[in-house]
């Protein structure tokens, strides 16, 4: 059996150029999805026998919503990766996850809030599932804050690491709300266990829009990744002798 | 039985997170009743609703209960669970999505009267998305199986003795 050795990619060294390799792929899947899931989102899907066109909020609202939970599971994963290994490139992963996290989250917030607006009568209220994803957008900043304020980046790693693994108990907590307490949100239209509770059409639109959201994650975060590690091994010989650098 | 030190720090950051997890679920636990956004008739009939401080009722809006005072603002209509019903009573303006039979939140508090007294009133809706014709196709789908079913019942009943 052929085995990858994935250590390999653990040193910024050889992690940097697949990155740079990767970024194209991934930044053109999601523009090319971005397009498609509009289009279906937007032009294709039907109107909602109840809500009308405010529905479609939806296409944007839930991919992002989804992302900023799974978003911050892969950055707690990356942190446990971190923290066990000392593996420069997880900790430097998780670091670059928490600002897009921290968007998809207050993109979620807010259209939201423009959603509820017209359907619900209020753009705002204190119920278990928004709060606890006003709570996320809080701990996804409480992490880039706490980079900010440690000047040493090692530590710096710790410090956010234990934040951000301590900080997953509020995912299942934000996914579960809805069946576990009394929501002015309504409860979840897809799920694992039973047929979506939605009209084909949106639910492909909604999935679309979905791995767009991912894929450009995904671009993003590499991008933002190569940065860091330039930042942070700058006195490094690799970065020394990088092109981008070099010309620099 | 000697662990490498990069596997004991996982056994640590493992237990870390289960603690974690049973404590929060344990602070959770204690919190269930305080984290309930709104109550139903069924709880503020049997007096579990809190007593002389505002709170949210939550429940459906009854079939043919609303009814518009001749200020064109004040609306009176039934919150129910099926179980149980409470009337409402409201001034001010509707959202859109309030609707006879449809998901309700209301904020305010008990009356006297024994009515509820809003002062906010939300529109909850669920979780269900089609086009307007799929819903309607639905409904009478719905209809034919009520209609199914007194024809059955009456069928039922003509043979007992």
């Amino acid at each position: 059996m052929a085995s990858i050795n994935w250590f390999k990619y653990a040193s910024p060294v050889t992690f940097f150029p697949l990155a740079g390799r990767l970024i194209p792929w991934f930044a053109w899947m999601a523009a090319i999805l971005a397009a498609i899931g509009l289009y279906v989102g937007l032009v294709v899907a039907p109107t909602d026998f109840q809500q009308g066109d405010a529905y479609r909020i939806i296409f944007i609202h839930v991919p992002t919503a989804w992302l900023s939970m799974f978003l911050y599971v892969v950055m707690a994963i990356w942190s446990a990766l971190a923290l066990g290994f000392n593996t420069r490139v997880s900790a430097m992963m998780a670091q670059a996850i928490a600002p897009t996290g921290a968007l998809m989250t207050f993109i979620a917030l807010w259209t939201g809030a423009f959603w509820g607006r017209p359907t619900w009568g209020t753009y705002w209220a204190w119920d278990a599932r928004m709060t606890s994803e006003l709570i996320l957008l809080f701990l996804y900043l409480g992490v880039i804050a706490l980079r900010n304020a440690i000047d040493d980046p090692r530590r710096a790693d710790r410090a956010c690491g234990v934040l951000s693994l301590v900080g997953v108990v509020n995912v299942p907590i934000i996914y579960f709300s809805v069946k576990w307490w009394n929501t002015l949100h309504q409860g979840s239209s897809i799920s694992m266990t039973a047929a979506p509770k939605m009209a084909a059409i949106m639910v492909s639109g909604m999935l679309i829009m979905s791995f767009a959201a991912w894929f450009y994650s995904i671009a993003v975060v590499l991008a933002r990744v190569r940065t860091i590690m330039i930042d942070r091994e700058r006195g490094a010989a690799w970065v020394g002798n990088l092109a981008e650098v070099k010309n620099a | 039985m000697t662990l490498k030190p990069r596997h004991r720090r996982f056994l640590w950051i493992g237990a870390g997170v289960l603690v974690l997890a049973g404590a929060v679920s344990l602070v959770l636990n204690a919190f269930q009743s305080n984290l309930v956004f709104f109550f139903s008739p069924t709880d503020i009939v049997e007096n579990r609703a809190p007593q002389g401080r505002a709170f949210r009722i939550g429940g459906l809006v009854e079939e043919r209960s609303v009814k518009r005072e001749s200020d064109g603002l004040t609306v009176r209509f039934n919150v129910t669970d099926t179980a149980k019903t409470v009337p409402v009573v409201y001034t001010g303006i509707l959202p859109d999505l309030f609707k006879e039979g449809k998901g309700v939140v209301a904020q305010g508090k008990l009356g006297p009267d024994g009515a509820f007294h809003a002062t906010e009133v939300l529109a909850k809706h669920d979780e269900n998305y089609m086009p307007p014709a799929a819903a309607e196709a639905l409904a009478k789908a719905q209809g034919r199986m009520a209609d199914n079913r007194a024809v059955l019942d009456q069928a039922a009943k003509s043979f007992k003795p």
